[in-house]
């Protein structure tokens, strides 16, 4: 491969990198909500699996996208109010609770999948109006002649779903709620310090099940996209570690709103070279095995983690239960 | 809220509350299966039947529980030290590395009882090499050590992938794997064991690793009650301020307690690689890693607790293998909705029942102050 | 509403946890425009019986009433709105916010955050004008010095109209002078008619500010006194039931050849912040030096400094003339030096280790705990019996979890394993804290018995009482620094100036 045939392929990966990203952005902005209040999230793989197996199943009984993601948000929802029940009111580990989450959404889709479909675990092929579609921005032929800008216009502004659009929307949308109102304020504090929250006269208990809620709504949309948006089924185990890619992405954010955007779409966009990469040989390096690509995010999760890119320090009462002390 | 009043009678915290737990996973389980419109009742019979009912099925189930053994004692060690190690995954497969690599190479030459010996150093030392750095992460610059061996989880993933795809691959084959080892790779079947109570293995490939896991699990005993290294792991863990004004170097504790761990866990590789398909495969470990949280959890951090569980597991997974085969309408993945329920609620709900328990045996009359716990 | 309705009224307050009986059937009157001491020893129940009255514990049994009406308080957000203010004795302030975002919190009057914090900001500028307690809204809590987190502490509970604030060992952690300003502020406060409940257990701060004062004693209110009408004596006996060992017996040190040196140390703390500032002193065998200051100024950086347990920035430690070179608390210990920690929860004890097992925290690489790798379990055990006898420590049981021993029996723990190891030189941090009468005797007379035995003894404490009792010299710190040397017949008035950095 020539390097002017590398350059137009790193260009050519930037559409469907940002396609890899946006379930990231739904998951990663998930985890944001409930780790800043103090809970981690190593569920999130098995929340957005369940709800691309809810949002497929339903889109697929009812004919309608939007009835899909709307399941695919109770069932996401519904995992976080376990989530919550385990790690809020029963004080239990919270890995171990994510890490059951996540068997439990593998089984059930499957196992369900099965019973309702027998198609080996997959849900049938959804019809076209049972997706979301693309949509097609006026004047693409003619405003896509233009340089650059129109290549921007056409391939990445253009032609994308809904939900994708959707995903660019949440991201300012959390900041706000974060920053802006009271109950991001309380959210934020309840994650550093629970005892400040309990002392002002704030249900500890009650906050932190609504960030917990807040997250199984963000993976509905993400579980949606998967099954409804980018493909049209749910196939087993479809997450393939997206969940914990994106909670790669919220460390390497520093658990911040915009820099989760920003991290989603580089680690979509390393995906998506690694795709094309398959096979063909660097300029200079010659032939690169997908794999490193495949482990990038997290190597460089690790190596930010380490201290060398800055300091990430997690919110203080994060993965603890609070008790009253005594 | 004062749930956590008083001490619980020992048989209430170690015995009643964990079967309760487990019985509220296997009723939600049967739940499921009666949602899915078969007999719940019928399925259990199934289970158990296949797993404990006949010499083929408990060889597998034994076979299957020599796994969480391996990764129950790991999560338990490292849980001695406070420090919670949710890396087995990787570093069992690693393990699976190092173990092949023993296998393959003084596998042509020596016997088998001589390669073992190398093999389990292999594997451990693979094990633990992958625990190295998340634990020189966490002990030198706090990066938080859940997070890194989930990382290093997927990282090991594609290495495993890129060597077994590029390097380790047989020439001209399509399937991902080594060669078949030769006879001094393999560990023995354990058919004579079982024999011995009237049973007939069959295929299952209950293997030479069982005696491997429970020796571990006597090592792992002896280690943390009754060396100097163990009651400096459990300082450092229950309260790390202490064991430093004890001078005990925090580092060293850290990192040694993690490379025994990420060695166990790397050891759990002997049993699928060496002891059945005789040969490197992608994605050979299948969860297992996690299933040891559940199981050290579970047994309390005990290796005689985690025999156990990890029995239990052990059944759980034979039994559902049956299950799928003998009820089609049940899919396979049912065991993994089990496990999962079962982590569920005999790990992160564990104290679901305590407040409860607590109201009808804490006011008791105490029998006698002589009876502590060994914890 | 009459000026005589008292302000707050608890009757037959009762509240236990578990198998401990924190309050026992507490009546309590605090009038209005009033300052209203509650002393008595840690774990007393001060500090649940506040707890209860500002919402964060239920109590089992008795009734509140806030200005005669009885009030339910389920939760700190019905304390708030009954008018009841609390300041914390482990501040509740979420520290990487702004001041502003502190005070805010729990009262951003609505959904959104912009009015409610304007509002705030206001009213932190009137307050700043009203009562000298100006403080920047915008600083992050975490970067101000602890005596300004506490003001924000005592700005949050009025920001949201707080009548009576509650402060729970308010001074623990000021400076003197920051003490005094805090104390200038109540006053002002209570003469617009605010009411202020103090939660001390230091005597000379209830005799200094308090209008009436009630003691604890276990669990129990066992008195009320006007202030003016009482005595430091009175309130002390009060306190512990009986009089109290002011002066322990012993006679003249003989001060030997000088065992620990310490030389311009420096040390800072996690933070970066400079804790001991070039402090030079030398212990003698045979003598105690008692290091005497308010906490917080460096006592407890330095103590950890000389164990080994933080690394000085810069200076010198000898021990028999010798640097000790890399920190290193394993190594010193075989050097000699035993150290009885300040905090035995935190440092001196592993609370789910059974009794034997903490006998031999720090000395279980002793060869005669050891077989090889292996602990000699038996030889343990035999051991810490010896210690259990010889301490008299209750119940005499070496299986039984630590945790589940009093406070005097698990300080008598480590007292017995630091003093058994016949050490050269003996470092003690708060020997007697949350420890019974009886105790604090014994642990006296075991100080000063190893002193006569030829131990360089290093006392550090914040009881002024215990240094003058048992030092044979005292040096005072004040801000990290040794600001003066005196001996223990020194007044307690001219020590305490000095501990407040006004040089004698």
């Amino acid at each position: 491969m020539t390097l002017m045939e590398f350059l137009l392929l790193l260009r050519d990966a930037i559409p469907g990198g940002i396609r890899l990203a946006i379930p990231l952005i739904f998951t990663a902005l998930a985890g944001l909500f409930s780790e800043r209040a103090g809970i981690f999230d190593i569920g999130l793989e098995g929340k957005m699996l369940a709800a691309a197996f809810a949002a497929a199943s339903l889109a697929f009984v009812t004919g309608s996208p939007w009835l899909g993601l709307a399941g695919a948000i109770v069932v996401a929802m519904a995992m976080s109010l376990v989530h919550g029940f385990a790690s809020i009111t029963n004080k239990g580990n919270q890995i171990v609770s994510g890490v059951a989450l996540n068997f439990i959404a593998a089984g059930l889709t499957v196992v369900l999948g099965q019973a309702w479909f027998s198609q080996g675990g997959r849900t049938p092929q959804l019809a076209n109006d049972a997706r979301f579609g693309a949509w097609e921005w006026p004047a693409v032929d003619a405003i896509g002649e233009i340089p650059v800008i129109g290549w921007i216009y056409r391939f990445v502004i253009s032609g994308q779903n809904t939900l994708t659009y959707l995903a660019f929307l949440a991201v300012p949308i959390s900041w706000w709620v974060l920053y802006r109102t009271r109950f991001g304020l309380r959210l934020r504090a309840v994650g550093e310090n629970p005892g400040a929250v309990d002392t002002a006269g704030i249900s500890v208990t009650f906050l932190r099940y609504r960030a917990v809620l807040c997250a199984g709504f963000l993976c509905g949309f993400a579980g949606a996209y998967l099954s409804v948006a980018q493909s049209a089924a749910f196939i087993k185990d479809m997450s393939a570690g997206k969940g914990y890619i994106a909670l790669a992405a919220l460390i390497f954010a520093k658990w911040r709103p915009v820099p989760v955007l920003f991290a989603c779409l580089l680690f979509g966009y390393l995906d998506s070279v690694a795709i094309r990469l398959q096979g063909k040989s660097m300029p200079f390096v010659g032939e690169v095995p997908v794999q490193i690509f495949q482990a990038l995010p997290y190597i460089l999760t690790v190596v930010l983690l380490a201290g060398f890119i800055g300091v990430a320090n997690p919110p203080k009462a994060g993965g603890v239960p609070y008790t009253k002390e005594r | 809220m004062s749930a956590a009043a008083g001490p619980l009678p020992p048989w209430v915290n170690y015995g009643l509350m964990p079967v309760l737990n487990l019985t509220v996973a296997f009723l939600i389980s049967g739940l499921v299966v009666w949602f899915i419109g078969e007999s719940p009742w019928e399925a259990m019979t199934v289970l158990l039947q296949g797993a404990v009912g006949y010499g083929e099925g408990i060889g597998f189930t034994l076979f299957y529980a020599t796994n969480f053994i391996f990764t129950g004692l790991a999560v338990a060690v490292a849980f001695h030290c406070g420090l919670f190690n949710i890396g087995g995954e990787g570093q069992a497969y690693l393990g699976g590395l190092g173990a092949a690599l023993v296998a393959l190479s003084l596998g042509d030459l020596m016997p088998w009882w001589a390669t073992m010996p190398f093999a389990v150093l292999g594997a451990a030392l693979f094990g633990a090499a992958w625990a190295l750095i998340p634990a020189w992460l966490q002990a030198t610059r706090g990066s938080h050590i859940v997070i890194t061996t989930i990382m290093f989880n997927f990282i090991g993933s594609a290495l495993m992938v890129y060597l077994l795809v590029n390097v380790l691959i047989v020439p001209g084959a399509m399937a991902p794997e080594t060669r078949i080892f030769a006879e001094g790779g393999q560990m023995p079947k354990l058919g004579w064991l079982l024999a011995l109570f009237g049973l007939d293995i069959r295929a299952a490939p209950f293997n030479v690793s069982f005696l491997v896991a429970l020796v571990m699990c006597v090592v792992v005993w002896a280690l943390i009650w009754r060396t100097r290294l163990g009651y400096e792991i459990r300082a450092t863990g229950t309260n790390p301020t202490a064991a430093i004004y004890a001078g005990i170097p925090y580092v060293r504790t850290v990192v040694v307690t993690m490379l025994i761990s990420g060695g166990l866990a790397g050891m759990m590789a002997l049993n699928p690689v060496m002891g059945a398909s005789a040969r490197l495969q992608v994605e050979f470990v299948g969860g297992a890693g996690f299933v040891g949280i559940a199981v050290a959890l579970m047994g309390r951090s005990h290796p005689f607790g985690i025999v156990l569980a990890a029995i239990l597991f052990g059944i759980l997974y034979q039994g559902g293998n049956e299950l799928s085969f003998w009820i089609p309408t049940i899919s396979r993945e049912m065991v993994v909705v089990i496990q999962g329920l079962v982590i569920l609620f005999a790990g992160a709900l564990e104290y679901m029942f305590r407040p409860a328990l607590a109201r009808i045996f804490a006011r008791r009359p105490k029998p006698s102050p002589a009876v502590a716990a060994k914890a | 509403m009459s000026d005589h309705t008292p302000a707050i009224e608890l009757v037959g307050i009762d509240k236990s946890f578990g198998a401990v009986h924190a309050n026992r059937n507490i009546n309590l009157t605090v009038a209005k425009g009033s300052i209203h001491g509650i002393i008595g020893e840690n774990g007393a129940g001060k500090s649940t019986l506040m707890s209860i009255l500002y919402g964060f514990y239920q109590a089992d049994a008795g009734e509140i009433r806030v200005r005669g009406r009885k009030v339910e308080i389920h939760d700190s957000q019905a304390a708030i709105r009954a008018g009841i203010g609390m300041v914390h004795q482990h501040f509740m302030l979420v520290e990487n916010f702004t001041v502003l975002e502190n005070i805010v919190l729990g009262a951003e009057g609505g959904a959104l955050l912009g009015k409610g914090t304007d509002a705030a900001r206001e009213k932190l500028e009137q307050f700043a004008r009203d009562y000298e307690m100006e403080v920047d809204p915008d600083a992050v809590v975490e970067e101000l010095p602890v005596g300004l987190q506490q003001r924000v502490e005592i700005l949050k509970a009025m920001s949201r109209g707080a009548e009576i604030l509650i402060l729970d060992e308010p001074t623990g952690v000021l400076t003197p002078p920051e003490a005094d300003h805090l104390f200038r502020i109540l006053r002002v406060l209570r003469d617009e008619g605010k009411t202020i409940i103090l939660i001390t257990h230091k005597l000379r701060e209830i005799m200094a500010i308090t209008d009436t004062v009630s003691v604890m004693r276990r669990g129990e209110m066992v008195a009320t006194r006007k202030t003016a009408e009482t005595t430091v004596e009175e309130l002390a006996e009060l306190m512990v039931g009986r009089r109290v060992l002011l002066h322990v017996e012993k006679g003249a040190a003989r001060p030997g050849e000088v065992l620990l040196q310490v030389r311009d140390l420096v040390v800072k703390d996690g933070r970066g912040v400079t804790m001991v500032d070039g402090v030079s002193f030398d212990v003698r065998a045979g003598e105690i030096v008692g290091i005497a200051g308010v906490a917080g100024n460096g006592q407890s950086e330095l103590l950890e400094a000389i164990a080994g347990i933080r690394r000085p920035t810069s200076g010198e430690i000898l021990i028999g003339g010798s640097p000790i070179g890399r920190p290193d608390p394993a190594r010193l210990r075989h050097l000699g030096l035993a150290h009885v920690p300040e905090d035995r929860h935190h440092m001196g004890l592993v609370l789910r280790f059974e009794q034997y097992e903490n006998s031999i925290l720090g000395y279980h690489d002793d060869p005669k705990y050891l077989n090889g790798p292996f602990l000699d379990i038996d030889a343990i055990r035999a051991d810490a019996r010896e210690k259990i006898e010889k301490y008299d420590i209750r119940p005499p049981n070496c299986r039984l979890r630590t945790a589940s021993f009093s406070g005097g029996n698990q300080q008598k723990i480590v007292v017995a394993r630091e003093m058994e190891r016949d050490p050269r030189i003996l470092l003690v941090g708060q020997p007697t804290r949350g420890v019974d009468i009886g105790a604090i005797e014994f642990i006296h007379r075991r100080i000063i018995e190893m002193r006569d035995a030829g131990k360089a003894i290093l006392l550090v404490s914040v009881e002024l009482d215990e240094i003058r009792s048992l030092a044979d010299r005292i040096l005072v710190m004040f801000a990290g620094r040794v600001v003066g040397e005196k001996t223990p017949d020194t007044g307690e008035q001219s020590l305490g100036l000095m501990m407040a950095g006004i040089p004698q």
